[in-house]
């Protein structure tokens, strides 16, 4: 039987187990969207495309699953831009089908005609233009599998006006794909391999390196396999935390700029650097020539670009992390390192009491203070979406997070304006969990449009707003680096929560520290999406902070307070 | 140092816009990059030159290799290879000194290919260095025109039993 391209598309999906789209209408997609309702397809409409890809790529890094957006040709495609910028920094498994103007009048600069595929180049793992129907689902099956495996990224598919409506006979095949130029697979040479086993056996004092690849690819049970076995203290990106329990005996903590003084600490003291699926951002690295100078590092990563490209590693795997720990573990010996515990233990004592806030809460509200009750109310079982800035990393540092995937947050790309709309499709793909937005208020007004999306779908998210009234982060560098020229940073902000009720969204104001877990409680009662505005001190920075490019020992500490207060008890 | 990549393709569209966007991104530099066909209508060949010193080569390698179009790609720098580079080379001349440009043509063993009243053109086949210092001594006749094509390689024909540890270690990059 004949099928239109637009037909043709929709099978595809369904065949790939799609069953929810985030996107938006318009000219050049219009066949494609006149034919959806006719299959069994969620489309969640937003407010912008950039809502649409952080909605997909939310709703991939809360299942697993790859997200997928539909937008129409030009502005609705480079709308696409930041959130595949996104999602290719973050390695997350994404398709976005784009409308293109008709073949015929391609290059001729047509109503919203944009070079999506030219454009889009250097922030997708691949991209496609369909010119022949006969070849569009075996483009989309494709584009699945490149967007699903080795290291996972968005993938971005074309589709002129005129293919969605030729027609010809459709077939999915299910032989297995060849791509002559896409072989990711795992080879690791015996000699590196034994020569990792002889490092790990060997090592004094070894800190595993744990990120976003853990994650990824389902490497928890082995990771928590390889250091309970070989007694290691693991240290965790921003994108790694959920890899380990935070309460796990051997978790140290995140590392990098605003990571643990402790355990910053521990990298640059180590014998050897296990670095499992991470990628040696200078974010955590600091300084590279001075990086954990007195140690061994082996690397295991499944993307061989990356494998010496920032720091020189006595010995790279490359592969599937998880199918790497398989099959080290068994000859990894059982040991007993408490010597190296313990003196991470006594940093970490000494650490906390200086950087966990002392802050004197009456009278004032501090942003680690709601963290921390947040943490509290929800008994640390919500899956929290942080946006981008201070209370990005504050939220790292004081949410405990036991559980995989229950942090959402853009690391590589640093995108304010991603955790509203991420959200949006966390809670989709995780309909039964308790989803939370923790955004500052720069961050929230980038796509607070989304909240109509929120509305629309009927979505109980809860929604809590760090408002400082101001831009934090950047204010921290310009207190620390620029002398305290505060330059376009002060922020002049609605009424957040009339703008929540104008949506129909309950809102509450907070003020007082006293009042955040009671807040948090009445929130969680709502039947439908709650909004918490906390108005929280603007003179507050997040520390420690190893200064950009500077040694990651050599960190800015929390100058002592008064009045100190165990944040955590 | 050079180093040079020979890089098969698969022949689509937008290709080598690929390619040279990955250089262009990561900020490689580039001395000369060709592209042609193959004896596989599927597949085309690139030549490309890279310089090593601002660049480690095994990191463009692996960042070609992170293109779904790239099939193959061989540092063939320190390998067995013939490289090649092709050279058109516009000369002014006169009656006094064709002859003398005539002779260096014989000494490179180059070839004439079109001669005009004041000039003649030159066609050198060679290593880079030879058409180097080629060039160098057609200047003070005075060069009106000069085209390269760039380096092409390929790497020398071997007997089945011996591999090359390099090559053996370079399949592992995929």
């Amino acid at each position: 039987m004949q099928q239109t391209g637009a037909e043709i598309l929709w099978e595809c999906l369904l065949r790939e187990g799609v069953d929810v789209v985030f996107g938006y209408p318009g000219g050049a997609i219009l066949p494609a969207y006149d034919t959806m309702t006719q299959y069994d397809i969620r489309h969640v409409l937003v407010r912008h495309e950039q809502g649409a890809t952080h909605a997909a790529d939310g709703y991939a890094r809360a299942t697993g699953k790859a997200g997928v957006v539909v937008a129409t040709s030009g502005p609705g495609a480079t709308n696409l831009v930041t959130g595949l910028a996104n999602a290719m920094m973050d390695s997350i498994p994404l398709i976005a089908i784009t409308g293109q103007v008709a073949k015929g009048v391609i290059g001729s600069d047509a109503f919203q005609e944009t070079d999506v595929t030219g454009v889009t180049l250097p922030v997708t793992k691949h991209n496609y233009i369909v010119t022949d129907v006969r070849e569009l689902a075996s483009t989309i099956r494709e584009a699945f599998h490149i967007a699903r495996t080795g290291r996972p990224g968005p993938v971005l598919v074309d589709i002129p006006k005129d293919v969605q409506l030729d027609r010809t006979g459709f077939h999915y095949p299910d032989d297995p794909i060849e791509l002559p130029g896409y072989r990711p697979r795992t080879i690791v040479p015996k000699a590196d391999f034994e020569r990792a086993i002889e490092l790990i056996n060997g090592a004094q004092r070894p800190v595993v390196l744990a990120g976003h690849g853990i994650i990824m690819s389902g490497a928890v049970a082995e990771l928590r396999g390889l250091v309970e076995k070989a007694d290691i203290p693991v240290a965790l990106t921003l994108l790694g935390i959920g890899g380990l329990p935070a309460s796990h005996r051997l978790c140290a903590g995140m590392m990098g700029m605003h990571g643990e003084a402790a355990v910053n600490h521990a990298i640059q003291e180590a014998d050897l650097l296990i670095a499992l699926g991470m990628r040696f951002d200078d974010r955590v690295t600091g300084n590279l020539k001075t990086y954990a100078p007195g140690a061994h590092k082996i690397h295991i990563d499944i993307d061989p670009s990356e494998l010496n490209k920032n720091v020189k590693v006595d010995v790279g795997i490359i592969g599937d992390v998880r199918e790497v720990l398989r099959e080290l573990l068994p000859h990894v010996e059982k040991a007993d390192r408490s010597l190296w515990l313990a003196r991470i233990d006594t940093w970490l004592a000494a650490t906390r009491e200086r950087d966990i806030l002392h802050h004197d809460p009456q009278g004032k509200l501090w942003t680690a203070h709601v963290i921390v009750d947040l943490w509290k109310a929800t008994a640390g079982n919500a899956i929290i979406v942080s946006d981008v800035g201070q209370h990005q990393m504050w939220e790292a540092q004081y949410y405990r997070h036991e559980e995989p995937r229950s942090l959402i947050t853009s690391g590589g790309l640093g995108t304010m304006g991603f955790a509203l709309p991420a959200a949006i499709g966390a809670k989709i793909g995780r309909p039964d969990a308790e989803v939370w937005v923790i955004a500052g208020d720069g961050g929230f007004q980038m796509t607070l449009g989304e909240l109509g999306t929120v509305v629309q779908e009927k979505l109980p998210l809860r929604i809590a707003i760090i408002n400082n009234g101001f831009l934090g982060m950047v204010r921290q560098w310009q207190e620390f680096f620029y002398e305290r020229r505060y330059s376009a940073t002060p922020l002049v902000n609605p009424d957040f929560c009339k703008l929540a009720e104008a949506y129909g969204i309950a809102a509450f104001r907070v003020d007082r520290r006293e009042d955040v877990i009671p807040a948090a409680l009445r929130a969680r009662e709502v039947n439908g999406p709650a909004l918490l505005n906390f108005v929280v001190e603007s003179a507050d920075s997040v520390y420690p902070m190893v200064p950009s490019g500077a040694d990651l020992a050599d960190m800015i500490r929390r100058p002592s307070q008064p009045k100190a207060q165990e944040v955590h008890e | 140092m050079k180093h040079v990549l020979v890089c098969k393709v698969e022949n689509k569209p937008g290709v080598l816009n690929r390619i040279s966007s990955l250089f262009r991104r990561r900020l490689y530099n580039i001395d000369s990059l060709t592209v042609s066909p193959t004896e596989n209508p599927a597949v085309s060949r690139m030549t490309i030159v890279v310089d090593a010193t601002r660049t480690d080569a095994r990191i463009v390698e692996r960042n070609l290799y992170k293109l779904v179009n790239t099939i193959e790609v061989k540092d063939v720098t320190d390998l067995p290879a013939v490289k090649r580079d092709l050279a058109l080379i516009k000369v002014h001349t006169n009656p006094d000194t064709r002859s003398e440009v005539l002779n260096l043509v014989d000494i490179f063993r180059g070839k004439v290919v079109d001669v005009a009243p004041s000039s003649v053109i030159i066609e050198l086949t060679g290593e880079v260095k030879k058409i180097d210092s080629f060039i160098e001594v057609l200047k003070e006749f005075g060069i009106a025109e000069l085209v390269r094509t760039g380096l092409v390689a390929m790497e020398r024909g071997r007997s089945d039993k011996e591999v090359p540890a390099v090559a053996a270690a370079q399949q592992v990059n995929i």
